[in-house]
């Protein structure tokens, strides 16, 4: 018997009644045409919802990114459609792979290239401490050379674990005092870095 | 009827004598021994011969031998004849306090690179070599690692239990020896 071919003509509407989560206003007084609440608390909830991750993956674990990314695991659900591949547009750098000593004052320069405010994430093992590869040729960590926000551990880490971190990163964001960058105790971070 | 093994040795005797020394065979590939004064020539007789015509480097590296006082390091190149589809093999020992080996950068282009490797994780000094600084590892880099009293981990961590990563701390006694009763 011949397969009945078939058209998507009528496609089933996906039902989207009470099934979009939309984020929560923040906190603040509210009246007759007006709307009060700290600024801080919009800055973050904007910037924290809308994050432009800058991907640098050297090995396996830039390969669980791709799946991070991609429409199973879907990163996009959380703002950060948008990946650029171009530091100075970017707010999260996600560093994810082993970094030889050799890579060191590259990804330092990616780091300097990016706008401030910007965040650092270190995922897997290697990223974060070396992992497997002690020996004279792998950076130990690279908050050797750049400061670091959030450490996603694994060798390599589920694409949950990823989606851990980034959720963590939110959370610093949407939470970050709109003074941070300018105080002292961050200034004195990156100096320990030698970034002026 | 191609080349053999045999008539390699032959001919390296007849031209050079006692000089190249240490004939073997593993696996069927010809291995030898040189002065490190006579590499060049050698590599050049290998080249030029009409009959031998190894015009081919296909590898050039060495390897660090701490027990043999004198010879500690040894540079090991690979030759291969592409007519006949021969390769040998030829080591040249040298001294860790004087390790100046002739380059042989003039005869093989391609050496250029792998004695920059070879100096890079040796510190063979290849003389006449045009450009000899390293190519693989960080340029601030302080030592050969590929030197067998350099520990293969890195020794700037703190972190780890040293004990766990064979990285015994140098002065007293280490974690994984069994006390004393």
């Amino acid at each position: 018997m011949a397969r009945p071919v078939r058209f998507n003509i009528h496609p089933i509407q996906a039902d989207i009644k009470d099934n979009i989560s939309m984020v929560n206003a923040p906190e603040g007084h509210t009246g007759e045409g007006f709307f009060a609440t700290q600024l801080s608390s919009v800055v973050g909830l904007a910037r924290k919802n809308s994050l432009w991750p800058l991907p640098f993956a050297t090995s396996c674990c830039g390969i669980e990114f791709m799946s991070v990314m991609a429409s199973h695991y879907d990163l996009a659900r959380f703002g950060a459609e948008r990946l650029a591949f171009s530091p100075r547009q970017c707010d999260l750098l996600m560093v994810m792979g082993t970094i030889a000593k050799k890579m060191g004052p590259i990804l330092k320069q990616v780091y300097l290239q990016m706008a401030e405010p910007r965040w650092v994430m270190a995922v897997g093992a290697c990223a974060s401490s070396g992992g497997i590869f002690d020996t004279y040729s792998v950076l130990q960590g690279i908050d050797q050379v750049v400061p670091v926000d959030v450490y996603v551990p694994g060798c390599p880490p589920r694409p949950e674990a990823i989606i851990d971190g980034f959720i963590r990163i939110q959370e610093l964001v949407g939470n970050e005092s709109v003074r941070r960058r300018n105080s002292d105790e961050y200034k004195a971070l990156l100096h320990g870095y030698g970034i002026q | 009827m191609g080349l053999t093994n045999e008539t390699i040795k032959e001919r390296l005797v007849a031209k050079f004598g006692e000089q190249v020394s240490h004939f073997e065979e593993p696996y069927g590939l010809l291995t030898f021994e040189v002065p490190k004064e006579l590499n060049l020539k050698v590599m050049q007789f290998l080249f030029d011969d009409a009959e031998l015509q190894f015009r081919f480097l296909t590898d050039l590296t060495a390897v660090h031998y701490p027990d043999q006082k004198g010879r500690e390091l040894a540079v090991v190149y690979h030759l291969h004849n592409l007519v006949d589809n021969v390769r040998l093999r030829f080591k040249v020992p040298t001294a860790i306090e004087e390790p100046d080996i002739f380059t042989a950068t003039q005869l093989y282009s391609a050496a250029n690179w792998m004695e920059r490797e070879t100096y890079d994780f040796f510190g063979i000094n290849f003389v006449g070599h045009p450009n000899l600084k390293r190519i693989l590892n960080v340029d601030e880099m302080e030592y050969f690692p590929m030197r067998k009293e350099f520990p293969l981990e890195d020794q700037t961590r703190i972190d780890k239990d040293d004990a766990m990563f064979g990285r015994t701390a140098l002065e007293g006694p280490s974690r994984r020896e069994a006390p004393q009763t």
